[in-house]
């Protein structure tokens, strides 16, 4: 098989094609260029492998089982469907991945206290469990209403000695958090380690929360190399800024044979304006140290994203995801907040696990897909994060729906 | 020359330092922020920094960020600012007017068209956050080619090895962020602005403007002894968020520049 290389990105610059980049103020530059020197220091490093190696399987529970879905599959009559089980990760989702690889740095860089962003929780819940776990300062940003919706989360952060501080502004989203965030770490360059949640962000951080989250793909590799000797054919992960997907995705970027598909928010319906869907419904752009593409009006104004799940909240995408949709590598569909709960459901009684709502957008694609597909093909799917910090939302779903039919 | 090196040259002239305001353009109205605009040059501002909204101001404070709600709440985009300019030069032939925002209302507008209306319409020069010198190719290289001048922040963080980096490239004047954080936090202390000018004049001839946390016409005065520019943003801007009617707005904005003017002239005589 002819190399692709499509897995050598990003250059220098930090560019994906034409995605990526550094577009931050100058007070940051400095850091941001530190910050990728000693990334770059520690990658090749092999005290610091082993010593990630050891919290991702004794402190994590790596790796996560690659589960086969008897009854998904049977429920779907077609592809042959497997879970990676990212939710059964201590903190219930993929986050801690990348958080523990990003504390390691933060403590080999000297750094007192860690800052983080935070939509959906969990991503927050990460950080302030590392951060607890190396005895570091923590303080995360939240959207109002993401902490009204999340509010389970926001307790959890407290338990862990994590300062949860409120963003008012825009719609008190991620997006808003991010911008708080950006503004306390100018605030506080020398003390502070930003650990951004996603794929996104300047140069280094699409990159390294790549690599930390890649493990999830080389294990899949791995695993279904084991149980069933092969590829699989295709690959689905929901999108938000896309970290679990492309921690899955990234190993098999160069596998011509197998079919990667990522799904992103559609929330009420793309034609309705009110979605997080960057890549289906938005143009590229510059937000929060990249370019890619973003939900904007046509003064460059950023449109506030929309999706019953806090997670994909965001109205933009990791630069990595933004080429692989230039390219064409990747194709990226999306499906709406009625479609991702109807799948929570089945998922739910089926296979007797509660998925994140994020997850279960990446489950609505399956449940499209996999009957159309012959029994031989093999499916993964990144269950991402488990669902117990959405049991108010989905309530208050059910009782809508209720009240709606009455 | 340039308005900017034309109006840097005659302030040394006069040894004194120039007084920068910051105002958002269309906060609180179009109408409203017009009128200021065209009132600063009388009231003593001798460059006129005019900001272009943002749904996003990473870099702001909370006076800027509610200028920013406050102007696109009154539907204000770049196509009005740039009108907006077209209008204060109508009357104003001599005080350069420099804009300044984020990229990506520009990159929206499509940079080629960008600099050709911003050119046409009387802006002297551009200052873009989060358009560090890595981007150059981007609008920094295109701007100066059709005349516009770029305008670096440097920062307290900027270190001798990175600072040529940054200074490469700019034009119009260097414009010295005092603190590292956003707008309208504390301001820095007169050695450490003392130092950094000094530290500036090493590496660059470009006048020098400080800004961040300068509210009073004491803090301007203190910074007009040391530095070519003073630059005053959020303060003014809270005249703004307090008034009740747009005269009360108007007023209150022209007044604290006739105030921080009479600063910035005395400052060296005394």
């Amino acid at each position: 098989m002819t190399q692709t290389n499509l897995r050598n990105g990003p250059d220098a610059n930090g560019l994906f094609g034409a995605f990526g980049g550094r577009y931050v103020a100058e007070t940051l530059m400095p850091l941001i260029l530190d910050l990728a020197r000693e990334y770059e220091a520690a990658k090749e490093d092999p005290a610091f492998k082993e010593e990630l190696a050891y919290f991702q399987r004794d402190y994590v529970g790596r790796p996560s089982p690659l589960y086969y879905a008897e009854r998904l599959t049977e429920f779907c009559g077609g592809a042959k469907i497997y879970l990676k089980r990212e939710e059964l990760n201590h903190t219930g989702a993929h986050k801690i991945n990348n958080c523990i690889g990003q504390i390691l740095l933060a403590r080999r860089m000297g750094k007192k206290r860690i800052i983080a962003e935070t939509g959906a929780g969990m991503h927050g819940v990460a950080t302030a469990t590392v951060a607890a776990r190396f005895g570091l300062d923590c303080v995360i940003y939240m959207g109002t209403t993401d902490i009204e919706r999340q509010q389970a989360n926001v307790f959890r952060m407290k338990l862990l000695g994590a300062e949860v501080i409120p963003v008012v502004a825009g719609t008190g989203t991620l997006k808003d958090a991010m911008n708080e965030a950006l503004r306390d770490w100018v605030t506080n360059v020398d003390s502070t380690f930003y650990l951004i949640g996603t794929v996104a962000g300047p140069h280094p951080y699409p990159a390294m929360v790549r690599d930390f989250q890649s493990v999830i793909g080389k294990e899949t590799r791995t695993q279904l190399q084991d149980q069933e000797g092969r590829l699989p054919d295709s690959l689905v992960a929901c999108i938000g800024g896309g970290s679990n997907a492309m921690g899955l995705f990234h190993p098999f970027l160069d596998d011509k044979s197998v079919e990667i598909i990522g799904v992103e928010a559609a929330g009420y319906g793309i034609e309705t304006g009110k979605h997080a869907a960057s890549l289906n419904g938005g143009v590229p752009g510059v937000l929060h140290g990249n370019r890619t593409f973003l939900l904007q009006d046509d003064d460059g104004q950023i449109i506030d994203a929309h999706s019953i799940s806090a997670g994909l909240d965001y109205p933009g995408i990791g630069p990595e995801h933004a080429w692989l949709h230039d390219i064409g590598r990747v194709q990226y569909t999306s499906v709406t907040d009625d479609e991702a709960l109807d799948a929570f459901h089945k998922c739910c009684r089926l296979e007797g696990i509660i998925p994140a709502l994020e997850s279960a957008h990446a489950l609505a694609e399956v449940f499209k897909r996999a009957p159309t597909l012959p029994k031989d093909h093999l499916m993964v799917v990144n269950l991402s994060g488990r669902g117990d910090k959405d049991m108010q939302t989905v309530m208050h779903h059910m009782e809508q729906s209720k009240q709606e039919k009455h | 020359m340039s308005r900017l090196q034309t109006r840097f040259a005659e302030l040394k002239e006069q040894n004194r330092a120039a007084l920068v305001t910051f105002v958002t353009a269309g906060d609180p109205s179009y109408d409203t922020s017009l009128a200021i605009l065209k009132g600063l040059p009388a009231a003593g501002a001798d460059v006129i920094e005019l900001g272009m909204p943002f749904t996003d101001p990473m870099a702001d404070g909370p006076a800027i960020q509610l200028a920013n709600i406050r102007a696109l709440g009154a539907k204000q985009n770049l196509a009005k600012t740039l009108q907006m300019v077209r209008e204060f030069r109508e009357g104003n032939s001599e005080t350069p007017l420099v804009l300044m925002g984020y990229f990506n209302p520009i990159h929206m507008y499509g940079v080629p068209r960008f600099i050709a209306d911003a050119k046409a319409a009387g802006v002297d020069g551009l200052i873009v956050v989060d358009l560090p010198p890595e981007h150059n190719g981007e609008l920094c290289d295109p701007a100066q080619a059709a005349g516009l001048d770029f305008i670096r922040l440097t920062t307290p963080t900027t270190d001798d090895v990175r600072l040529p980096t940054v200074l490469n490239g700019s034009s119009g004047f260097v414009y010295y962020v005092s603190v590292a954080g956003v707008t309208g936090a504390g301001a820095a202390t007169l050695e450490h602005v003392e130092e950094a000018v000094a530290r500036l004049r090493r590496h660059t001839d470009l006048p020098i403007s400080i800004g961040f946390g300068i509210r009073t016409p004491e803090q301007a005065a203190s910074i007009a002894r040391l530095a070519d520019g003073v630059v005053v943003g959020s303060a003014l801007i809270d005249h703004i968020a307090n008034a009740s009617t747009p005269d009360q707005a108007i007023d209150g904005v022209l007044s604290l520049c006739a105030a921080l003017a009479e600063g910035v002239r005395k400052a060296r005589v005394s």
